[in-house]
């Protein structure tokens, strides 16, 4: 991340330590991730040790310390549309596209990740496609929201 | 900036001033923007609207509102016309000419777009649709008629006039005797009495006078959003809440407010954030508000997808900007939470009850719900409670009903029963704490204390309905792996407790369990749930004990039969052809991920079942009811 970019993040909250998490999530609104250089400047910057910065970003589930793909793609993973199939629909995108969830596909098309309820369970089982949200899938339905990027590949 | 409104007599002379610019008989189209109808497509219907208003130059007679959620996501996106409280249901951009120049310019009801219930009812009004009319909804009373990035709606509406009662007529310790004498016990979960948690922060000493007043906005329970419909739908009345709580709590000291949200409900931080501004140029929050001498003033954190982090201590650490771990229970957050701070936690909903019983008063609010509260705050269970009604069931959504509604009552009445003709198995309530309960319990009273003594709880509210087709073991294996995965690792039974009763279900789960799994499981419970630090450890184990003691013939055939009667436990199950029904269509094969399915046009198909991997997707194709799953 560019340092002007940094500073206006870090001056945002004045720098102040106790504000550590909203400047992640800052970066990571950003740039889709925590850059390793950039969360070395930030405990450089608030002196805070960096050890600190990577319990945060390992304990919070929101965070990436990897680049994600050019689509996200997340699964709620949720009680509601639990008990809905969203297993399912996992298991189908990972086969699909061949990448575990948690991870980005090689080419970094796709990184699939699943979250606990956004809060939309009557719709479940829901998937969300950068920033969409398609509700009451199930696999063969899915195939149809995911079109559009297989054919780009 | 100064305030706009600085006595309660400016405050009411505003509210004349909306109220008269609001024609309340003026048309309006009432568009549901919250989270389920948006992701439904609401804005781009709401967009729709407004360009066929424009175009035919109808936008000075009829006027758009995007308002917040109605409760009745399933059926989105919602469209509610005033002055006659007409429904319309999942409407769609395409719906929109028509229904300008149909139902608003004729008045004629477009049938199509009306709610029809699993009996082929249609209803007309939103109150009479079942859903809403076996309700009693007095939080979410206003969720679908103010625009909750407009604070005028909620002044028209009476808002904020408690605060300016209460710190206009009552002392702080009146207001904290009134919350305690109500009866309102805290929303999150554990049901303290809010009265009794505000007195003892009150009482606490605080050299600087700091206080921290915190909503927590976490609604870490998957499967559960009332807390969001509330913050995106009404913010202000949560706001008012945390404001009152700060005259009772720490006035004439420095209160300082937090509302702590998860990162997973952007629209809610975003209208939140819209709602404190507003108070703050209204002159809600600042300095001397109203005139009181009261200085109060909001931040919002967000939260980082932890459930931990909904624990009052974890909360607390996490705004410090630390990992939310829970410390040890012996030190009261009342005394010294935040920065060591007398700090004061409530949910969301806890701090949306108290302007209610401000304006309607403890008479009226103790004469909702059950036992009796007059002279013990644990005596009973008052007021309303909005419980997400999900999974599967007829009407899911929003539900708001009196402390002490039975199941049946939630789950057949305003839910509509089971989907499908189906038969219902089970309802699973308090989230990842509480319980899965079974028919038999279904005439039970919902409150605080009859949920506990049946080993499920209230929790925030969530309530899963589950049919024949939820295997109880796959649901016991799905909470334990939530929890250990969200356990903070801070003691050892809870980490490798939770970790070492996830691998004995696992294996049940694929066939491979022993006779003694399912003691092991109930000992196992009772170390977790006793030697854990917090509420997340000593809770662990409900799910996981409900479910034995309720449906432990499920376990039993998992383990002795290696039979899962759900169909849901891949090892457990096969796919086969039903060959009377199949029509050779080649549907299945073509979608097969796994080239299980052989067979030609017009033939019978067959499946291999070496290569079959149990994925469903031939039976999810299938339009002949030909895939046989046993
Ligand atoms: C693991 C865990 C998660 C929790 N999550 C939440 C939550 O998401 N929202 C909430 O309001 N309370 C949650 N609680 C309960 C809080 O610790 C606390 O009791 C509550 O916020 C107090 O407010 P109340 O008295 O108004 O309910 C959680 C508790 C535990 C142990
Ligand atoms: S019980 Fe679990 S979540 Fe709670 S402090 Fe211990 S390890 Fe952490
Ligand atoms: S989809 Fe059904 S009907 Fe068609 S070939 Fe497969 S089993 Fe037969
Ligand atoms: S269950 Fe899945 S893998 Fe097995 S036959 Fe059907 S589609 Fe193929
Ligand atoms: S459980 Fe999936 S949105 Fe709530
Ligand atoms: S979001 Fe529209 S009814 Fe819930």
């Amino acid at each position: 991340m560019d340092a002007k970019k940094l500073n206006t993040i870090l001056d945002k909250y004045r720098r102040e330590p106790s504000a550590l998490l909203a400047i992640l999530q800052d970066i990571q609104d950003e740039e889709n991730y925590l850059p390793k250089d950039t969360i070395r400047q930030v405990a450089g910057e608030l002196g805070v040790p960096l050890a600190r910065i990577y319990a945060l970003s390992t304990f919070f589930s929101s965070f990436s310390l990897e680049p994600r793909g050019k689509h996200i793609c997340t699964v709620c993973m949720g009680t509601a549309c639990h008990v809905r199939g969203a297993p399912r629909l996992v298991e189908h995108i990972e086969r699909e596209f061949d990448v575990p969830a948690g991870q980005t596909t090689p080419d970094m098309q796709l990184t699939l990740e699943t979250v606990n309820c956004v809060g939309a369970c009557a719709l479940g089982p829901l998937v969300i496609l950068d920033g969409e949200y398609h509700g009451n899938m199930n696999p063969a339905k899915l195939d149809r929201v995911f079109r559009p990027l297989k054919k780009k590949e | 900036m100064t305030a706009r409104v600085q006595t309660a007599a400016d405050l009411e002379a505003y509210r004349k001033k909306v109220q008269a610019k609001g024609d309340s008989q003026r048309k309006t189209i009432s568009v549901c923007a919250g989270t389920g109808c948006c992701a439904f497509g609401a804005m781009k219907l709401a967009a729709a609207f407004e360009q066929a208003l424009s175009e035919r130059k109808l936008q000075d007679q009829i006027q758009l509102r995007l308002t917040g959620c109605h409760g009745f996501c399933e059926r989105g996106p919602l469209v509610v016309f005033h002055p006659e409280g007409l429904l319309y249901q999942r409407v769609k951009p395409d719906d929109v000419s028509e229904i300008l120049d149909e139902t608003i310019a004729k008045g004629v009801i477009i049938e199509r777009l009306l709610y029809q219930d699993a009996q082929g009812q249609t209803y007309q009004k939103e109150d009479e649709v079942p859903f809403y009319k076996n309700q009693m909804r007095v939080l979410l009373a206003h969720n679908g008629l103010i625009d909750p990035t407009s604070i005028d709606d909620y002044i028209a509406v009476g808002g904020y006039r408690p605060l300016a009662r209460v710190l206009n007529e009552m002392k702080p310790e009146e207001v904290c005797t009134t919350i305690k004498k109500s009866g309102l016990r805290g929303r999150g979960g554990g049901g303290f009495p809010a009265g009794v948690k505000w007195e003892s922060c009150r009482a606490a000493p605080s050299q600087d006078g700091i206080r921290y007043i915190i909503c927590n906005a976490d609604e870490g329970d998957p499967g559960a959003f009332m807390d969001r419909s509330l913050m995106e739908g009404n913010p202000h009345s949560v706001i008012e809440g945390m404001i009152i709580g700060a005259w009772a709590i720490a006035h004439p000291g420095r209160p300082e407010g937090y509302v702590y949200i998860r990162h997973e409900y952007p629209l809610a931080v975003e209208r939140l954030g819209i709602a404190l501004q507003q108070a703050r140029d209204m002159g809600f929050l600042g300095k001397n508000i109203l005139g009181s001498g009261l200085g109060f003033d909001i931040t919002i954190n967000r939260g980082g997808g932890a459930f931990v982090c909904g624990e009052s201590t974890a909360l607390m650490t996490s705004i410090e900007g630390f990992v939310g771990e829970p410390r040890a229970k012996h030190i009261h957050t009342v005394e010294s939470g935040l920065y060591d701070k007398p700090t004061n936690l409530n949910n969301v909903e806890t701090w949306a009850n108290v302007p209610l019983i401000i304006e309607r008063g403890v008479e009226w609010y103790t004469s909702i719900g059950t036992g009796d509260v007059s002279d013990n705050p644990w005596g009973g269970s008052k007021g309303t409670k909005i419980f997400a009604l999900v999974g599967k069931v007829n009407n899911t959504g929003l539900v708001e009903v009196p402390m002490g509604a039975t199941l049946r009552h939630i789950i057949y009445d305003i839910g509509g029963g089971i989907p499908g003709g189906k038969k219902f198995k089970a309802v699973q309530t308090g989230g990842p704490s509480g319980g899965c309960l079974p028919e038999s319990l279904l005439d039970l009273p919902v409150d605080f204390d009859k949920l506990t003594e049946v080993g499920s709880m209230m929790g925030s509210g969530g309530m899963i309905v589950m049919d024949e087709s939820t295997c109880m073991v796959d649901l016991a294996r799905y909470f334990i792996n939530f929890l250990a995965d969200e356990s903070c690792g801070k003691c050892v039974t809870c980490r490798e407790g939770l970790r070492q009763l996830g691998i004995i279900v696992k294996r049940i789960c694929a066939g491979e369990g022993r006779e003694e799994d399912i003691q092991l499981l109930s000992d196992l419970s009772q170390t977790v749930a006793e030697a854990s630090l917090c509420a997340l450890g000593n809770t662990a184990p409900n799910p996981l004990l409900s479910t034995l003691k309720y449906f432990r013939e499920e376990y039993e055939e998992h383990v002795k039969e290696k039979k899962c009667r759900a169909k849901v436990c891949k090892a457990l199950i096969t796919f086969t052809v039903i060959e009377e029904n199949c029509t050779g269509c080649l549907l299945c094969k073509k979608k097969c991920p796994s080239q299980a399915i052989s067979g030609e046009k017009k033939k019978v198909h067959s499946i291999d079942q070496g290569k079959c991997i149990q994925c469903g997707v031939c039976n999810d194709v299938c339009k002949f009811n030909a895939i046989r799953v046993e």
